[in-house]
């Protein structure tokens, strides 16, 4: 069986502590939350850190709660607690869409939200989602409080603003009138990485929609955030035609590279027809007119 | 470094390596090699376990990042050599071959009616859906987890299975 | 005729639950890597990470130096063993470690023996190995250009990456008159890709030499455990009596665990080297990167039709071996059964011609529940049926109605050399189609089709061969690929059969006990069946091929009367009667027209081990030994439709419905035949949508490691539905058949033809080759089918 090699382990008592000594180690630690991606990495000796933070205990950082004009979802909330979530059920049903489709019911016992936008892996379905409700994240220092945009996030593959020092402790999407959403993946099979995935949020007020979010996985070196559907959408009448045409724009907008899930064309292509689905998916919650 | 968790209800406490995962802390326990491993990236489940009352994948979990959690493993389904109504479910519906991803499964099983103990076929599909079997086709073991909501009260001594 | 009994625990055959799961569901089965033995070590295997390079220099001292590391061994080091090559079942050789060149990505290199397996682990990074990389040859179909690196420059006189000269079957004029006298001609270039048995435990060895006694004691899971006990006796030079193999219980095969490997031999090795237990265990990558995979043939297939008949096929097929030809089949059939592929249907004629090259990849063939190649062959030819009835414009089911082979033609000559003993294929096919509801699956279709919904509906039937073999026509390595029985039934009346058979799975334990009780009424809780120990059971070829049941259920049953036969004699002793006045009940003998006067078989069982008198000239005790040299294959067939569905805009396809319908002749434990039929069924599903193992043209592996060699779950697998019909095989003793592979064999075509009869009339599909996933179904819509590389 393939083993990690060798690391200091600590377990964070607070948050405080685990930044202070992300912040001693400079570099040559990581955290570790549900580790179903740092371990396996570790595991193929493709990842080698010299110190691991524990951070399982930090229960302050495992929360869905409505606060004021917000939903915030503490880092440490694992997939599972999203996919059941009342709240998100309510307010943003497109995490149980994609909490349906991300990796496995057990792995989704242990894998955590923080986990997932800080692996910061194009074809990782959360970051879609967060970036098409427009999330902001919460990055915190030693001595210092970062609010973040989603679309600031994921500075490239596999790297997120997290600084030095820094860890990501929350993530924080407003609570707004007239909100649809939802998510469409395509994978080879269930529990594997999207081939195309897409993430679509709506906000319609008296029949017109006044925001939209859309958004794709596995599309591009990044997470894409296809902001010329936004500007398309925004302000119009949802139709099939509209979200038709959104659809072409997030096939025309994104960057795929050909793999073994499939070549650049069949990509664009399911990054069309996922954004079409799911825009018409969200509208229909929105209208309270869902299938 | 000194860790100690509860396995099947006992603390078991063993000074190793951060880096040992959980599954091979677990199967190093005199008498506990039923859980298996398969694969080394936490896709086929041979290695699922219990830690409070959720399946995990031990071969993707740290033996120290379970320090002070409860551990529920196959050896724990029978109690008194009497057995558990996955148990007798596997082997009324021939839910096996090998055996060797039913360690696994069984423990999936067991949590899926603990909080679920009416699941739909597609319910049982979904909750087994992180783990292979290479050998059963699935189509037994979703009738031995239905044989065992129908049966939940059943049990019966391991002599008459044997 | 078959005895299906409803009773909760038969005597004999029937429905009863498994012996073996007690242990199993307790998690108490005992693999190989649950054995540990006092003062064990560990070792770790350093591989390739080139497809075909050059081997300038290893240096192992820094990982000599790394605490708790025993030794390293290298290919050097081999060779002063005389281990650094060893022969491959199909009398090629094989590197244990490289030594000159490495040839395949995934190749051993080294061989680190520690403490524990994380050191041993550690330790690989440390070995310098210098390489000066070469072209690699990645793609069969030109292995054989000019140009082509030449990969085996160690055996003398190879010029080129031939690995085997071409081997036909069949009369090549008497199928070019076909051709010329046919209405309708198809042609299809097919490939069945490289695919993997990946059984969920992987392989691995402890193996234990003691230098005191020469002894050396190995556990090991696979599945002919005497005839590795051979080749290690042979490799090793040492004494065969001298090694004991053990395989307990073993996590699944499918194949994957018939070869011999090099980490079994640097086990071995490394325990001769260290003087104590080696344990090796490969993980998963390595599972996948090196271990025997499955198919790699490149088929150029041709069918034609008259009068609305089938009437003839020709094919030509590349096989591609891998760097080494370590293809697992009788040694006289270098395809091995592939030339069964006349299938089910009565051909004027058929022409089969098979070379294979050399390739740097892993070596392997023949594995993965494929009865030697016909898992090819019926995809091969059920392909093409299926391409012949689109071009003639009939139903599948209509075209294979009108070709097959009629019950009233058995024993019945195949125009390749096979003679098949029994069978009514159209009266198993209808049962598939009224279970499937046909004729109603295709109104549905041609509805969802007016909706522009992607619906498909596809057939295929196989003939299998298996149960080899006859030893004047069958054997690996020159031994006969016969097993042995031998039974002892015990004072007590309790008995005790060993079997040369290896189960990974296949419930042996109770379908062998089964077998005695039918024959002698003995409870089958009360025969303990013993296997996996070479020094506790008779030799035997094992376990592959669905070969368990043709030929050591026979040896079983055929065991099981010679000691009934014995029981009779020594029961007319006891009646003070004559043999010939006795008659048989299921456990019991008794007087012909005195019934109440009889001897159960543990009352002769007691007298036969008493201080009574025995019989004239005959011994005490009550126990037998056979060897079973099987007269003839068994061909057990079967008729499978694929009902599927195709998203229009995504192109996934989902197997909604799967029907199969399987003759095995007499079903010993149905509830077990059962069980095998859905295993290779979901194995099938992998196959046709998922499963493949490809490389990048430096031949550099793309799918080692379970992200990206996709095995279905529970959510791919339809709700199988089974049907059965017996037509009970005139040569077995029971009249049993194997088969565990036939649903391997079976589904990939079904599920195939189910894809494309979706997509033909509305997209002009016409063929895609497996795996169907979506990208490719996609590309199959668009007007152009990509061929895996």
């Amino acid at each position: 069986m393939q083993t990690p090699a060798p690391f200091q382990y600590e377990r964070a008592r607070s948050v405080e502590e685990a930044i202070a000594s992300l912040a001693r180690h400079a570099g040559d630690a990581r955290i570790i939350a549900g580790g179903h991606s740092l371990l396996p990495m570790m595991k193929l000796r493709l990842a080698q850190p010299e110190h691991l933070i524990d951070i399982n205990d930090l229960s302050e950082l495992a929360y869905i709660r409505e606060e004021s004009d917000e939903i915030r979802i503490g880092a440490l909330t694992r997939h599972v607690d999203l996919l059941k979530s009342e709240v998100l059920a309510r307010h943003l049903p497109l995490f149980a869409d994609a909490e349906r489709v991300i990796a496995d019911p057990v792995v989704r016992n242990r894998g955590t939200i923080g986990g997932s936008l800080c692996q910061a892996d194009a074809a990782e379905d959360l970051s879609a989602v967060c970036s098409a409700v427009k999330a902001q994240v919460v990055v915190r220092g030693v001595q210092s409080e970062r609010i973040v945009d989603m679309d600031l996030f994921h500075v490239g593959p596999y790297t997120t603003a997290v600084g030095e020092g820094e860890m990501l402790t929350e993530v924080r999407i407003a609570k707004r009138a007239g909100a649809g959403s939802a998510h469409e993946k395509v994978e080879r099979r269930a529990g594997d990485w999207a081939i195309a995935a897409a993430s679509a949020a709506v906000w319609i007020d008296g029949g017109t929609i006044v925001d939209a979010g859309v958004a794709l996985s596995a599309v591009g070196p990044t997470t894409v955030h296809v902001v010329r559907a936004d500007e398309r959408l925004r302000g119009q009448t949802p139709s099939e035609e509209l979200f038709a045409e959104a659809g072409r724009i997030a096939s025309e907008d994104c960057s795929p590279t050909a793999d073994g899930r499939g070549p650049v064309d069949y990509k664009r292509h399911l990054a069309g027809v996922l954004t079409h689905r799911a825009l018409r998916r969200a509208a229909a919650r929105a209208l309270h007119q869902e299938a | 470094m000194q860790v100690t968790l509860t396995i099947n209800g006992r603390a078991v406490s063993r000074d190793v390596e951060p880096r040992q995962l959980l599954v091979h802390f677990i199967r190093d326990t005199p008498g506990l090699t039923g859980t298996h491993w398969g694969c080394d990236t936490s896709n086929c489940g041979a290695c699922v376990v219990l830690m409070d009352g959720r399946p995990i994948k031990s071969c993707t979990t740290l033996a120290v990042m379970c320090e002070g959690h409860e551990i529920r493993t196959v050896e724990s389904l029978e109690v008194d050599g009497r057995l558990d109504p996955v148990q007798l479910g596997f082997h009324e519906m021939h839910a096996l071959h090998c055996g060797f991803c039913t360690p696994g499964m069984l423990m999936t099983s067991r949590a899926l009616l603990d909080e679920n103990p009416h699941p739909s076929d597609e319910e049982i599909r979904t909750a087994i859906s992180g783990q292979i079997c290479r050998c059963t086709g699935y189509k037994n073991i979703v009738a031995a987890v239905r044989w065992a909501a129908e049966h939940q009260a059943a049990t019966r001594p391991i002599e008459e299975v044997q | 005729m078959a005895v299906i009994e409803q009773e909760e625990r038969p005597i004999g055959f029937g429905r009863l639950k498994r012996k073996e799961d007690a242990r199993f569901i307790r998690g108490q089965g005992t693999y190989l890597d649950d054995i540990r033995l006092p003062g064990m070590l560990h070792g770790a295997i350093l591989r390739s990470p080139y497809a075909h390079a050059r081997i300038l220099s290893i240096d192992t001292s820094a990982a000599l130096a790394h605490p708790g590391v025993a030794a390293v061994i290298t290919a050097r080091d081999l060779e002063t063993l005389g281990l650094a090559w060893m022969p491959t079942i199909s009398y090629d050789t094989q590197a244990v470690l490289a030594g000159d060149k490495v040839r395949f990505q995934g190749q051993e290199v080294a061989f680190v023996i520690a403490t524990d397996e994380y050191i041993a682990r550690d330790a690989l990074p440390l070995i310098d190995v210098e390489y000066e990389p070469l072209p690699a040859v990645v793609n069969a179909r030109h292995a054989l250009d000019p140009d082509a690196p030449l990969i085996r420059d160690d055996k003398d006189g190879q010029v080129d990456n031939l690995a085997s000269p071409t081997w036909e079957a069949g009369d090549e004029a008497a199928t070019d008159r076909a051709f010329a006298e046919a209405d309708t001609v198809v042609t299809r270039d097919l490939i069945y890709p490289r695919c993997h048995p990946a059984p969920l435990e992987t392989c691995g060895m402890i193996a234990d030499f003691d230098p005191a006694t020469g002894q050396l004691d190995i556990y090991n899971g696979n599945q002919a455990p005497n005839a590795h006990r051979t080749v290690y006796a042979h490799v090793a030079g040492l004494a065969e009596h001298m090694i004991r193999i053990r395989c307990n219980d073993i996590g699944g095969g499918f194949g994957n665990k018939v070869p011999v490997y090099p980490g079994y031999v640097c086990a071995i090795a490394g325990s001769i080297v260290a003087g104590a237990p080696v344990k090796w265990i490969e993980d998963r990558s390595e599972n996948l990167m090196s271990t025997g995979f499955a198919r790699d043939y490149v088929m150029h297939a041709e069918m034609c039709a008259k009068d609305g008949k089938i009437t003839g096929l020709r094919v030509d097929v590349i096989a591609d071996h891998g760097a080494f030809d370590s293809t697992a089949q009788p040694t006289k059939f270098p395809a091995g059964f592939f030339h069964i592929c006349c299938g089910s249907y009565d051909l004027k004629a058929a022409h089969v011609k098979v070379k294979a090259v050399y390739t740097n990849k892993a070596p392997g063939g023949v594995a993965y529940r494929c009865s030697f190649r016909i898992t090819e062959a019926v995809y091969m030819v059920e392909r093409m049926v299926n391409a012949l009835a689109m071009e003639m414009g009939v139903d599948e089911a209509q075209l294979r109605m009108r070709s097959f082979i009629s019950p009233e033609q058995f024993p019945y000559e195949t125009t390749t050399g096979w003679t098949y003993d029994s069978g009514n294929y159209a009266e198993t096919l209808k049962v598939a189609m009224e279970i499937a509801g046909y004729e109603e699956l295709r109104r549905e279709q041609a509805e969802k089709r007016a909706r522009g919904e992607l619906m498909g509906i596809g057939c295929a039937f196989f003939t299998e061969g298996v149960g080899a073999g006859p030893r004047k026509h069958m054997d690996i390595l020159g031994l006969a690929m016969n097993d042995g029985a031998d039974l002892r039934v015990h004072p007590s009346g309790k008995a005790m059969v060993s079997i040369s058979a290896q189960t990974q799975g296949q419930g042996h334990e109770t379908t062998f006990a089964q077998i005695v009780a039918e024959e002698l009424g003995i409870p089958p809780e009360d025969i303990e069946v013993r296997h996996g120990d070479t020094d506790r059971t008779p030799y035997g070829l094992g376990t592959y091929g669905s070969r368990s049941t043709p030929v050591s259920g026979a040896a079983v049953a055929v065991v099981s009367r010679k000691v009934r036969d014995k029981a009779r004699l020594i029961a007319a002793t006891m009646l003070e009667t004559r043999a010939e006045d006795l008659a048989w009940e299921k456990g019991r003998w008794y007087v012909k027209g005195d019934p109440e006067k009889g001897a159960m078989i543990e009352e002769i069982a007691a007298y036969a081990y008493s201080g009574d008198p025995m019989p004239e000239g005959l011994e005490g005790g009550l126990d037998a030994q056979v060897i079973y040299d099987p007269p003839n294959l068994t061909y057990p067939y079967g008729a499978y439709i694929a009902v599927v569905d195709i998203d229009p805009d995504t192109a996934q396809v989902r197997v909604r419905r799967f029907i199969a319908v399987d003759d095995c002749g007499v079903r010993i434990n149905p509830m077990i035949v059962d069980g095998q039929i859905h295993g290779g069924l979901a194995e099938g599903v992998g196959i046709a949508l998922m499963e493949v193992i490809t490389f990048d043209e430096e031949g550099n592996c793309l799918n080692s490691s379970f992200m990206d060699y996709l095995i279905p779950t529970a959510l791919e697998c339809p709700d199988f539905e089974l049907g059965a019909t017996v037509t009970p095989c005139p040569h077995h003793p029971l009249g049993a058949k194997g088969v565990g592979e036939s649903p391997n064999v079976g589904s990939p075509p079904a599920i195939v033809n189910a894809v494309i009869d979706a997509l033909h009339e509305s997209h002009g599909v016409t063929h895609i080759d497996m795996p169907c996933t979506p990208a490719r179904v996609w590309a199959a819509m668009q007007g152009r089918p990509e061929p895996p590389q």
